[in-house]
Order: structure tokens, then sequence, then C-alpha cells
């Protein structure tokens, strides 16, 4: 795929050029934790509790990326330039995605270490593979509804309430299967194994959304 | 065309309705649990069956309408996403009444079903503003339609997930007629195809109200544009002869 | 007739917006190798016309054949084909010129060094590496002619393509989208004695309607002053 390599390429160095997108959202992340510090008054979580307060900041945060990913095509024009190439359409929904999976693992970067030191109550490390393996399931999952919503919401008149409130209820299966296989890697007892119910339920939700993504996109880009 | 049949249909409709609700309070014993509260149900569950075909068919119909590109699709798509949304208020409504009654709270997040539909409340509850927040009807059509597909194949997948976050499950009313006693599984069939029929007869009645109303716009434009011509065409030469290339 | 051979043919094409048309019933042929200018007042229907050829949007009503492939059916045929200057430049603000039109290079599978040639040739190549938002109009705009000609199209649609330019700037770029490339264009402009003279057909739209259409050599100024009445 040349053309979603050239498409990547140009995302990545935008935001490079930018930084509009992923410091944002990163420092979204770290206030977002200490916001729930205060609010829920606690200094030390741990099993679903710590589980539930990662994920919704980063679901969160993700959507403050999905409001972006589209932007420049939109502002620009960039998405009649990739329009008049002789290229399968598909390439900017599978460029896009990549961008968005790109955007959150940076993001991740910082905010799960950050998680670890501000809010987590056990060690994060004798979980850490595994936490990685969940991340990078969602991730894939938030990437494609993110742009599936983002091209959706990109066209409208009030894009950046429509963007999370389209996303927020699409995300809530992701959400579910994401703290239900956290949850057993942040217990403060000591880490238990990876629920294999769960990832195959992130693993489902991430097939049948790239499903839907594929079938759908053509529709909402041409003319 | 929608108004054919029209009326026949919404008086079988209105037979049946009346003829379940009948049965569920004089014919369906009382729940022993319960009490007569628990006939809220003979509501409630219909409604959200009927409810969710209604979404799963508006998705349905807007795969229909990206595929064949008829924009009549989106429109009966359209009508259908938004009666079961409708709808959808009763039941939140109804199986909150009923949560309160059974369990003691408004709200219980310990029943999948309701919980469920409450997200898909949620998610199609944009629908409207998403279309609406896009001037072009053809591009309103297309995304709307997109956005029906892709609802209706998450209403199934959030089920799954919902009931899956339910350490203990509650008993499931929400199943096959098989596990009710005679009374109550008959008495719930009735009253689920008149909720059925309510739809169906809703539907009806919209896209024949619609219709009408974009025909007669149709012809009103129409109309105007017999009575004030465009202005007459102006030719050099008569178009599509190519000139000479210098 | 020249129709089989013609580089676009349209009949009754029409394009709603609504229950507008922007475009409606327009009829043209043009043979391979002429030029096209498309006048009428803001409006009219001339930017839409050139986004319909260039298969950024699809017609309504009629038949538009472009290159011989009908639209919007073989739109993925033509793509490749035609070169595309639209109100806009198609640009990133924030990436300098190089990085642009080697973006566009790979997206259409052009060699790099074409990128290269290319900038020498309109004269930017010293500003190449600035980020777009930082160049005036006019040389933003000639980056707009480069990335327009850099697939090497047989079909030009051009949307005032000299509106902001200099005449140094014009010179450099006639021998990509000028008459002198022998190719088919299509031009929009709002100078019509220009545009008589420039090219062989004229299409003059009003209302989305086409009200004038022929030869350019067959226009006379009362056409053009009804025109644009």
């Amino acid at each position: 795929m040349r053309a979603a390599s050239a498409l990547l390429r140009k995302d990545i160095l935008l935001e490079l050029r930018s930084r509009e997108s992923v410091p944002a959202m990163a420092l979204f992340a770290l206030t977002a934790f200490v916001i729930f510090h205060f609010g829920l008054d606690r200094s030390s979580l741990a099993g679903s509790l710590a589980a539930g307060v990662l994920w919704v900041t980063l679901l969160l945060a993700g959507v403050l990326g999905i409001n972006r990913l589209f932007v420049a095509e939109r502002e620009q024009g960039g998405l009649d330039g990739f329009l008049l190439a002789p290229v399968d359409r598909v390439a900017l929904l599978v460029a896009k995605a990549l961008a968005l999976l790109a955007f959150l693992a940076a993001v991740e970067l910082v905010a799960v270490p950050a998680f670890a030191l501000l809010l987590l109550g056990p060690p994060v490390w004798p979980a850490l593979p595994q936490l990685i393996a969940v991340l990078v399931l969602a991730d894939v999952g938030i990437a494609v509804v993110g742009t599936l919503v983002s091209a959706l919401s990109v066209q409208t008149a009030a894009r950046d309430l429509i963007g999370p409130l389209i996303s927020l209820p699409l995300m809530i299966p992701l959400l579910i299967a994401a703290t239900g296989a956290t949850t057993p890697l942040l217990l403060a007892g000591g880490a238990a194994p990876l629920p294999l119910r769960w990832m195959a339920i992130l693993g489902l939700y991430d097939a049948v959304f790239a499903l839907l993504a594929y079938a759908v996109f053509d529709f909402l880009v041409e003319d | 065309m929608y108004g054919r049949g029209l009326r026949p249909l919404a008086i079988v409709t209105l037979v049946v309705l009346i003829g379940g609700l009948a049965m569920a309070f004089f014919y369906a014993p009382v729940d022993a649990d319960q009490g007569v509260i628990q006939k809220i149900f003979y509501i409630h569950v219909p409604m959200a069956i009927v409810a969710l075909c209604g979404f799963v068919a508006g998705g349905v119909m807007g795969a229909a309408h990206l595929s064949s590109g008829d924009r009549r699709w989106d429109l009966r798509s359209y009508v259908a996403i938004h009666l079961s949304l409708i709808m959808g208020v009763g039941v939140l409504v109804t199986g909150s009444i009923w949560a309160r009654a059974a369990w003691g709270h408004w709200w219980v997040w310990q029943e999948p079903t309701l919980v469920s539909f409450l997200v898909v409340f949620l998610l199609y509850a944009t629908y409207q503003p998403l279309r609406f927040s896009i001037e072009d009807p053809h591009r309103q059509a297309r995304y709307a339609s997109a956005f029906a597909i892709i609802a209706g194949a998450f209403v199934p997948l959030n089920f799954v997930a919902v009931r899956l976050a339910q350490p203990l499950t509650h008993p499931r009313v929400l199943s096959s007629t098989g596990n009710l006693p005679g009374e109550f599984g008959v008495t719930f069939l009735v009253c689920l195809a008149g909720v059925a029929l309510l739809f169906a007869t809703l539907w009806k009645y919209e896209m024949a109200s619609k219709h009408a109303a974009e025909q007669l716009r149709a012809l009103r434009s129409r109309l105007a544009e017999a009575e004030a011509p465009g202005p007459p065409p102006r030719r050099a030469v008569p178009a599509g002869v190519g000139g000479p290339v210098s | 007739m020249a129709d089989e051979a013609a580089a676009i043919q349209l009949d009754g094409v029409g394009r709603a917006y609504g229950e507008r048309f922007a475009l409606r019933d327009v009829s043209v042929s043009v043979p391979s190798g002429a030029t096209l200018g498309v006048l009428g007042p803001n409006g009219a229907g001339k930017s839409t016309l050139l986004a319909l050829l260039a298969t950024l949007v699809r017609p309504h009503t009629g038949v538009a054949r472009i290159l011989g492939h009908p639209l919007p059916r073989e739109g993925w045929a033509v793509r490749g084909r035609i070169g595309f200057i639209g109100h806009e430049p198609l640009l990133y603000r924030q990436l300098s010129g190089r990085e642009n039109l080697r973006y566009h290079a790979r997206l259409h599978g052009v060699e790099l060094r074409r990128v290269e040639a290319l900038l020498e040739r309109v004269g930017i190549a010293v500003r190449a590496d600035e980020p777009v938002r930082t160049l005036a109009r006019g040389m933003a705009h000639r980056l707009e002619v480069c990335r327009a000609v850099l697939h090497e199209p047989e079909l030009l649609l051009l949307d005032e393509p000299l509106a902001h330019l200099d005449p140094a700037a014009v010179e450099a770029v006639e021998p990509l989208i000028g008459r002198s490339t022998r190719l088919t264009r299509v031009v929009t402009g709002h100078d019509p004695t220009a545009a008589v003279a420039d090219c062989d057909l004229v299409l003059g739209l009003r209302d989305g309607r086409a009200v004038l259409s022929g030869p350019a050599g067959d226009v006379t100024p009362a056409h053009l002053g009804a025109l644009y009445r």
C-alpha cells in the first residue's frame, strides 16, 4: 500500500511539525489523573478502580485526538488532493487509523508511567507485558472507531461536539473489555493472569469495526 | 403508495394491542414476587425488542441505500430509527418504573438489557443532530446511512459486552418464551405482536405523510419553474460541435 | 462527428444541491488538444463543473465521459491522468513546498527527481524548504502548478490559473499549463476577452445552465455582455 504509507508519512510529518494533537492528549491525560485524585479523594488505586480510571482517561484523551484527525484534510484541501490520486480510498482509512494508533502509543508512553507514578498502588512491572498487550488491542479498536467517527463528523457543522458524542457510546464495549482485562493485572494482592475472555472480546470488537469501516468508508469520502 | 392498507393495518394494530393489554391485566396471573407492577413487563419487553429490531432494520435499510443509491431507502431508514428512538424512551421509562417496583431503585445497573439499552439510546440520540448538521441532502443521506449501518452492527456487539460485564446475572426475564408458563407466554406473544404492529403502523403512517409532503414540494417547485422559466439559451453555434483547433 | 475522439463529452449533465441545481443540463464536447474556456458570473457553476470533470464530485443527471471513460463508474481510470488546479491550493501549509510535492509524488507513484526538476523550472527551488504558509500567494501558486502537473496529466482543469501570478511567474508556468502544452485544457476565468483569445471553445454558464456554447471565434461582445448582465 504505497499510498497508505505516503499518507501516513505525511501525517506523522505534519504532527511532528505542528505538534497539535499528541502533546494536548498527553497533557490532558496527566491533568485527568490529577483531577481523579481530587475527585475521588484517593492517592492509591488498585484493581477495578485503577483499571477504570486509566481506561476512562485514555479513552477521553483518544477522543481529543479523534477530533483533530481529519482537520488538516478539511481545512487545507488535502482531501481533494487525495481524491485526485488514482488510489484506493481505503488507503486513507488505513493511514489515518495507523496515525491515530501512533498518536495513542506516543501518549501512552507518557500516560501509563505517569499513572503508575501518581495513582497506582501496586507496582506495574510484574504485569507489564500483559498490560502492553491489552493496550495494543484496545488501541487498535480506538483507532478504527476513531477514524470512522472522525470521517463521519468532519463534514458536519458541529464537528467538535458530535465527534465525542458518537464515539463514546460506540467505545463502551471496548471500555468494558479493556477494564475487564486490566483489572486482574492491577490487583493490590499481586497481578493475576490475563483473562483471555476479555481479550477475545477486544479482538472481536476490533474485527467487527474494521470490517464496518472498510465497508462504509468509501461512501464517507466520495461525493 | 404507503397510504394504501394503512387503515386496515391500524385497525388490526388497535385490536391486537388492546387485546394484549386486556390479556395482560385480566388473563395472565399476577406474579407472586413482584405483584401487579410486574405487568409492566408486557409493555416494556415487547417495546425493547421492537425498538432494537427497528434499529437493526434501520441499519439494513441504510445498507440498501448505499448499495443501490436510491435515497428512498434512506428515508425509510430514518423513519425506522427515529420511531425506535421514541419507543426507546418508553423502554427506559417503563424499565425504570419496573426496576423501582421490583428492586426498589429507579435505576439498576445489574439488569444488563436495560443498561445496554441505555448505551444504544445514547448512541442513536446523536443520529438526528448528525443528520441536521449536514446541509447537502445527498451527503446527509449517505452519512446517515453509514451511521445507521455502524450503529445497527453495534447493537448486538454492545449487548454481548454488557451482558458479560455482569458478574451476577439477575433472573433474565428477556429469555425465550419456553421458560414462561402458558398464560404468561401467550400474553407476552400477543403483546409483542401488538407492539410490532404498532411500530409498523406508525412507520407506514410517517412514510405516507413524508412521501406526500415530498410530492407536494416537487409539484410546487415544478409549478414555480413553469411560471418563470430560466433564461433562454443563447448560442453562437449549436452546442456539441467541436471548434477548429488553431 | 468528433465525439468518439472527444477528450470530454458531456450530455445533459446536472448536479443538484438540495433543491437547487448547481449545474443543469450542460452539454459540451471538447476534442483532444483543444482548450475550453468556461465563463460566467459568480455562482454560475464554473467551479462545480470543473470539480465534476476532475471526478471530485459525481454527476446526478446526464452522461459524462472523460478521456473516453464514463463517470462516475470509471472515475478510477482517469484520475491519474487529470491535472487539477482549484480555487484553494491543495497544499499543507505547515509543510514545505518540497515536502508537499514529494507527498503527491509518492501518492501518484512519480519519481522524486521529477519534483526537483519542476521546482527548478518554475523558479522556486530556492524557497522549496520553507513552510508553505510563509510563502507569498504567487509563490504558493507556482507550487500548486507543479503539484498539478507532477504526474504528467493528459487533461488540465484550471480554475483561474493565472490569478495571483506576476508576469515573470506567468512566463514560468506557461510551458507547464499553457496552450503550448498542446494538452486538452479546461480553463475558467473572469476575463472574457482573454479567454476568447486563448481558447478554442467557449462555454458560458449562468445559474448552472449553458447559455453560450461554441467556437471562440464566433463569440461576440454582445454575447458576453448578455452573459454577465
